[in-house]
């Protein structure tokens, strides 16, 4: 009876195990299968580089350069923002901070990772947006600059903990080697410790590239949601998530429109897969060069 | 003790389904189909009809005014909801099929064109309206305001709202691609209502004083004006049957039209009739 019973338990959690599996290939199946048809009305190259959007019109004009680019630009300017703030703080916390200090700013930083995205967009369409079309005199607000200022501040918390964590893996021996032979603290930060946590901090930053590229409430709210190529960082953009959030509800199911917005998430799920297998890849490396001379 | 109370309780539940399913099985269908905009309302009448009459069965479906009404005279729906009155060519398809569509007024739709508080234009021709949204103006100054960059804001591409306005303004040309295209008649308002150079349209219903709504070709946009079809940027919306309605039907479109109709059409942002 206890046999059984134990093998139940083992195939319950097998099943529970593998279910993530399932759930990962069954999204994947379904993006191609819905996606793939609209590559039967149009070329897969006029699709990626086409320069209208147009998904409703009569003849439709399925191009989505203008929403790549702006996912494009918007996580690039997340990144100004959230790399030093990341990195730096990161860098206080694990070198400077005192216990007390880090006993406070730690679970701040989490409470940031931890507020809904759809408070941010709010937050950055009541607030960041008008303060800055006031202040720059631009004609709207909800542009690509403030999607991006918002962004990064949301992904600084994803930065801050990992690199954070790389930190405290470089072994104290580095550090009193590099002591030892007579560096200054400037010197064995600069020197051999970020050296050392290098690549766990480039897993940190493109996991963080990863979260602010998939952001779909945010960039709905503040980017604007204008399909076109943006000339400066002032423009209104359209991301490929916010494209998505807006236009599936009411794409008739079936329809080419339907389609496109398939193969738009199909893109962004290959976009972030890249960066994800990037980010195991580079802490790979980084597990293991530790690994040999620690 | 307590597994008897199961069973007993598990028996009722299934003579329940058994009447349930007996009074849909005997109620009778009414198939509605066609427009996305008159969908709502539609929807909300339906589901309100259905409460008050076990006995007819109402499914509501959107597809757009043609599939709508190609349906109808295909025999394959009831009632076809449409935003537009029916083509000639839909009239003589109807001939040569022996069909006699009737249209039904269930609501007028009326857009209004708004602009933020600070600006100094009060009025717009349609075809300034037209030429700012399609990118032939870009400067309030074009029209008569002061100098500055307009802020377009628009709704999203698939929304209701977005194809009216095309079909009754852009005459469907292409809204131009910098338009700041929002998910909400709340969204733009609020918008127009932060940005000094913006400009934008609602439904009659998201007028408030944060925005000023313009006058178009002389008219202001209020409930008088588009009932009388006045208002430039306004439209009846139909149900159409095959002959006159009759039976449960006619029960349907008379809720519809009636006073409880007409108050669900007020409350999804339409016009009501009278």
């Amino acid at each position: 009876m206890a046999r059984i019973k134990e093998k139940a338990y083992e195939w319950i959690f097998t099943a529970l195990a593998f279910s993530s599996l399932i759930f990962l290939v069954g999204i994947i199946i379904v993006l191609f299968k819905e996606g793939f048809p609209i590559f039967k009305a149009v070329k897969a190259g006029d699709f990626l580089f086409g320069r209208s959007w147009y998904p409703t019109y009569e003849p439709p004009e399925f191009g989505i350069f203008p929403l790549v680019l702006a996912s494009f630009w918007v996580t690039l300017g997340a990144l100004f923002v959230c790399v030093p703030l990341g990195v730096g703080s990161a860098l206080y916390l694990h070198e400077m901070a005192s216990f007390r200090q880090r006993s406070v700013l730690k679970p701040m930083v989490e409470i940031l990772a931890s507020i809904p995205s759809v408070v941010y967009g709010f937050f950055g369409m009541m607030i960041v947006a008008p303060v800055l079309q006031d202040l720059l005199h631009i004609p709207t607000g909800l542009c690509a600059f403030s999607a991006s200022l918002v962004l990064g501040i949301m992904a600084t918390p994803t930065v801050c903990s990992i690199a954070e964590d790389a930190l405290s893996y470089v072994p104290k021996s580095f550090r009193e080697a590099s002591f030892a032979v007579g560096a200054n603290r400037w010197q064995t930060l600069t020197k051999v410790v970020i050296p050392a946590a290098g690549s766990g901090i480039s897993t940190a930053i493109i996991l963080g590239m990863s979260r602010a590229v998939g952001e779909t409430m945010t960039v709905l709210m503040v980017a604007g949601g204008a399909a076109v190529i943006p000339k400066s960082i002032f423009d209104p953009v359209r991301p490929m998530t916010s494209a998505i959030a807006a236009e599936m509800g009411e794409a008739p199911m079936g329809s080419m429109h339907y389609h496109s917005l398939f193969a738009i998430a199909l893109i962004l799920f290959l976009i972030t897969f890249a960066f994800n297998i990037a980010a195991e890849l580079i802490s790979r490396r980084f597990r293991i060069k530790l690994g040999h001379s620690g | 003790m307590k597994k008897l109370e199961l069973l007993r309780a598990a028996v009722s539940a299934a003579a329940c389904l058994l009447v349930a399913a007996g009074t849909v099985c005997a109620a009778e269908k009414v198939v509605v189909e066609g427009s996305t905009t008159v969908l709502p309302i539609a929807q909300k009448t339906a589901e309100v009809f259905m409460g008050n009459n076990g006995d007819i069965d109402i499914s509501v479906r959107g597809g757009g005014s043609g599939v709508g009404i190609a349906s109808l005279l295909d025999g394959s729906c009831d009632i076809a909801d449409s935003s537009r009155a029916m083509k000639d060519t839909e009239y003589e398809k109807a001939a040569a099929k022996k069909k006699d569509p009737k249209s039904y007024v269930v609501a007028m739709d009326g857009i209004a064109i708004v602009v933020n508080n600070s600006n100094n234009i009060t009025a717009l021709a349609k075809k300034q309206v037209k030429d700012i949204y399609t990118g032939a103006i870009s400067d309030w100054s074009a029209v008569g305001g002061p100098a500055g960059k307009i802020v377009v804001v628009s709704r999203d591409s698939s929304s209701g709202t977005y194809e009216a306005f095309g079909e009754l303004v852009l005459k469907g040309e292409k809204v131009r691609p910098d338009a700041l295209m929002q998910a909400s008649n709340q969204a733009i308002a609020s918008i127009v209502a932060k940005t000094p150079g913006g400009i934008g349209y609602v439904g009659l219903g998201y007028i408030t004083d944060s925005v000023k709504a313009l006058e178009i070709d002389g008219v202001m946009p209020n409930k008088e004006t588009v009932l009388s079809g006045k208002y430039p940027v306004s439209r009846p919306l139909f149900m159409y049957t095959n002959g006159s309605a009759k039976g449960a039907v006619k029960k349907y479109i008379d809720f519809v039209t009636g006073p409880e109709g007409q108050r669900i059409v007020d409350e999804e942002g339409f016009v009501a009739l009278e």
